[in-house]
């Protein structure tokens, strides 16, 4: 049998089995009426109990959305979305505001054990797979906010990270017990009329991690958000806050998963950093939405708007994603580098099976003096996936002796599946200095026959060789998250062989 | 043992292989030699699963089993190795990594616990200090930037890991220095015993003055034309293919 055919057919014997996450929680729910409209803004503000100025903030974004039409520039298809045929809020039935875990449903705790995400203290992040954390001794604890639909079910570990300054709890309690900061941060680094997918999050955001590091403060553990969509036809809009303050040092993990559906459903979400002074933000991301079956139905359109600003001289912004999952994934992780000598880095492996499409790269504004970005991705195509890298680097006027390298390889596995890469370069500056490389090649046979024939099945080896291309950035992830991607990448790459 | 009956092989519609019978009974080191184009490589793929090569006709069974039925890694895990002619380069993919997955591949095929990393690296540093190995050659990545000796060097220090019951080498000797030419003979020489058969693939005399040949055969346009002991190599090596192409 041709190799290809044969792919073809393993890859769909597999595809189902191998979303190990694809199960649902039966909880009773309470959900705002399907639809969209000023009325379910205003339901959700009232529902958080939020102040005048951010139900302003809100209705001024929705006016703005209304009057936006989606973006077609992106290499993917999908029919057209009915945004009034979907619940804005879902939420578990239980106390709002936040809580201890022993007031949360056990049926959450439960989805968060079979997930294997912690959400009790000194239990260490088993990542994005595998049942049941076994806590190990000496390895850093992981500090944990849990987002189950529309709202922020439990955080750990907040009243050790309290003694050092740094707040870390859902954004909708940072509204209410931080406002000042909120209302100086939020927006200003996507603004609400930034774009189509930023606009509709910014009028219906129902909740999202908020993190402050104040001056000086090393954050003594990883912080990491876990987003789960549980509810039918709903839609995840959350929207996520981190400030480093002069001096600071944060590391900031985020995980995700769906149950499967035949439905697709929308992903919306919004992340600002802000860097002050000599502050170093690193946000990872293991995107593991359901990326629809063997045919393409159902999946996760992941809509995602996330953008960083180096405002501080010195500061530095490094994204790391691992895109795995989702339908649809379109997704541009920006660094505004503002101070001088700032720092953005981009580093990105993602994967594009069966029908999956992929559009996502990055944008670096280069502003002030001497700043560096460098970005490294890594796309891998399989079955009838299509992965476009799409990039940005545009140095200003004022960015002398500014710097860009960028490196993006693809890589293709049968011959069903597309790759793209679409670099954009503005340069008005004399003194800057942008290099691009890069490549497209294919998992050969004889490196498949090589590997086999030292007894590793056609899997391991299709493992072994994507994890090998993707190493440049599976290294920048942090330790624990690196070894579940590798395991991820292998899932999602089961039976792919070309 | 390994027993070759009446193999025959074709790739592209194209017959390579026209009946070759050949027996390497245990403990035995055979050699095969013959001109370009014989069909000595074929051989080597065809016994080791590689696509493209339909076996048409024959048999083919190591240790009685039969080894054209399985999957590459099935062969790999019933002890066959082939020491590839050209090693290939895996970019990215540690050898340390690769070695030790492809150990425990066939550990856990027989049944075997599996190495961690550190019992790994003891193992492998011995193996590489008996074929003089720089002990970098374990953080490089499989075979990319080596030099052709450090590739064929690399091929023998899988073979010593994976310990196989059955190794094919396929022209190892190939752009090898003599020096590098010693370390690989002194390393399948050292595999040598009675759970231990080869089949050398080579063109020249040379390798065999270090690997020294229980029996030699010669191919020919597929078909095995002449076997002998090892002064069989030595007449070729003096008289050309020519002859023995003549006489068959």
């Amino acid at each position: 049998m041709p190799a290809v055919t044969e792919t073809i057919e393993t890859v769909q014997s597999v595809t189902e089995s191998t979303y190990k996450w694809g199960f649902e929680t039966d909880i009773e729910m309470e959900f705002a009426p399907k639809g969209l409209n000023e009325e379910i803004v205003r339901f959700i503000s009232a529902k958080k109990n939020e102040p005048d100025w951010l139900l302003e903030w809100r209705l001024r974004a929705f006016a703005a959305w209304k009057t936006m039409e989606e973006p077609r520039w992106a290499a993917v298809k999908y029919p057209p979305i009915d945004y009034q045929d979907a619940h804005y809020y879902a939420a578990p039935k239980t106390k709002a505001g936040p809580k201890s875990l022993d007031e949360v449903d056990p049926e959450l705790l439960k989805t968060y054990a079979k997930l294997g995400i912690p959400l009790r203290e000194q239990e260490i992040l088993a990542g994005v797979e595998g049942a049941g954390s076994v806590p190990a001794e000496g390895r850093m604890p992981v500090a944990v906010d849990a987002v189950f639909d529309s709202v922020s079910v439990a955080t750990s570990y907040k009243e050790r990270l309290g003694k050092e300054g740094i707040i870390f709890c859902s954004i909708s309690e940072a509204v209410q017990e931080h406002p000042e900061l909120v209302k100086k941060y939020l927006g200003t680094v996507v603004p609400q009329g930034d774009n189509f997918f930023a606009a509709l999050n910014s009028a219906v955001f129902t909740d999202g991690s908020f993190v402050y590091i104040p001056k000086g403060v090393r954050c003594p553990m990883e912080l990491s958000t876990y987003f789960r969509i549980n509810a039918k036809s709903t839609g995840q809009f959350e929207r996520t806050l981190i400030i480093a303050d002069e001096g600071s040092y944060v590391s900031y993990l985020e995980g995700c998963t769906a149950p499967m559906r035949d439905e697709n459903q929308l992903h919306a979400a919004v992340v600002e950093l802000v860097a002050l002074d000599d502050a170093t933000i690193k946000y990872s991301t293991v995107q593991n939405w359901y990326p629809g079956d063997a045919e393409g139905k159902g999946g996760i359109y992941n809509f995602v708007t996330k953008r960083g600003a180096c405002r501080g001289a010195r500061s530095k912004i490094s994204w790391t994603q691992v895109e795995t999952g989702s339908a649809i994934t379109w997704k541009y992780p920006s660094c505004i580098l503002q101070g001088e000598d700032s720092v953005g880095e981009f580093y990105s492996v993602a994967i594009t099976n069966n029908y999956q499409q992929a559009d996502t790269g990055t944008k670096m504004f280069h502003i002030g003096p001497r700043t560096k970005s460098t970005i490294v991705s890594k796309g891998i195509s399989a079955g009838h996936g299509q992965n476009t890298y799409r990039g940005l680097v545009r140095i200003g006027a004022k960015a002398k002796g500014a710097r860009n390298f960028t490196q993006c390889d693809s890589l293709l596995i049968g011959d069903l599946c597309g790759a793209h890469t679409v670099p954009y370069i503005e340069n008005r500056c004399v003194s800057a200095k942008v290099e691009h490389e890069a490549t497209t090649s294919r998992i050969a046979e004889d490196q498949l026959f090589y590997c086999r024939q030292r007894g590793l099945t056609q899997e391991e080896a299709v493992g072994l060789i994507v994890n090998g291309f993707c190493r440049e950035v599976l290294k920048e992830l942090p330790m624990e998250f690196a070894v579940e991607a590798q395991k991820l990448l292998q899932i999602s790459l089961e039976g792919s062989v070309g | 043992m390994l027993r070759i009956e009446g193999l025959t092989a074709e790739i592209d519609g194209k017959e390579i292989l026209k009946g070759i019978d050949l027996e390497v009974p245990t403990g035995e080191v055979h050699a095969i030699m013959g001109p370009n184009g014989s069909g000595k490589s074929t051989l080597s793929y065809v016994l080791s699963g590689r696509e493209g090569y339909e076996v048409t006709g024959g048999s083919a069974t190591l240790n009685g089993v039969d080894v054209l039925a399985m999957e590459p890694e099935e062969r790999a895990a019933a002890g066959l190795f082939l020491a590839f002619q050209y090693p290939v380069e895996l970019p990215g993919v540690g050898n340390a990594t690769f070695l030790r997955t492809a150990l425990n591949a066939l550990r856990r095929a027989k049944g075997e616990s599996e190495l961690d990393a550190m019992q790994f690296l003891k193992l492998a540093r011995e193996r590489m200090k008996a074929l003089s190995m720089p002990e970098d050659m374990l953080k490089r990545g499989v075979n990319v930037g080596f030099s052709g000796g450090e590739k064929k060097r690399n091929e023998i220090l899988q073979m010593a890991l994976l310990q196989p019951s059955m190794a094919i080498l396929d022209e190892t000797d190939s752009g090898l220095d003599i020096d590098a030419l010693k370390i690989v003979a002194d390393g399948v020489n050292a595999m040598r015993g009675p759970g231990f058969s080869a089949l050398v693939i080579t063109h020249y005399q040379r390798l065999l003055d270090y690997i020294v040949p229980d029996r030699v055969h010669v191919l020919i346009h597929g078909r095995i034309v002449k076997s002998g002991g090892p002064e069989l190599a030595r007449e070729l090596e003096a008289q050309g293919y020519a002859s023995v192409q003549a006489a068959a």
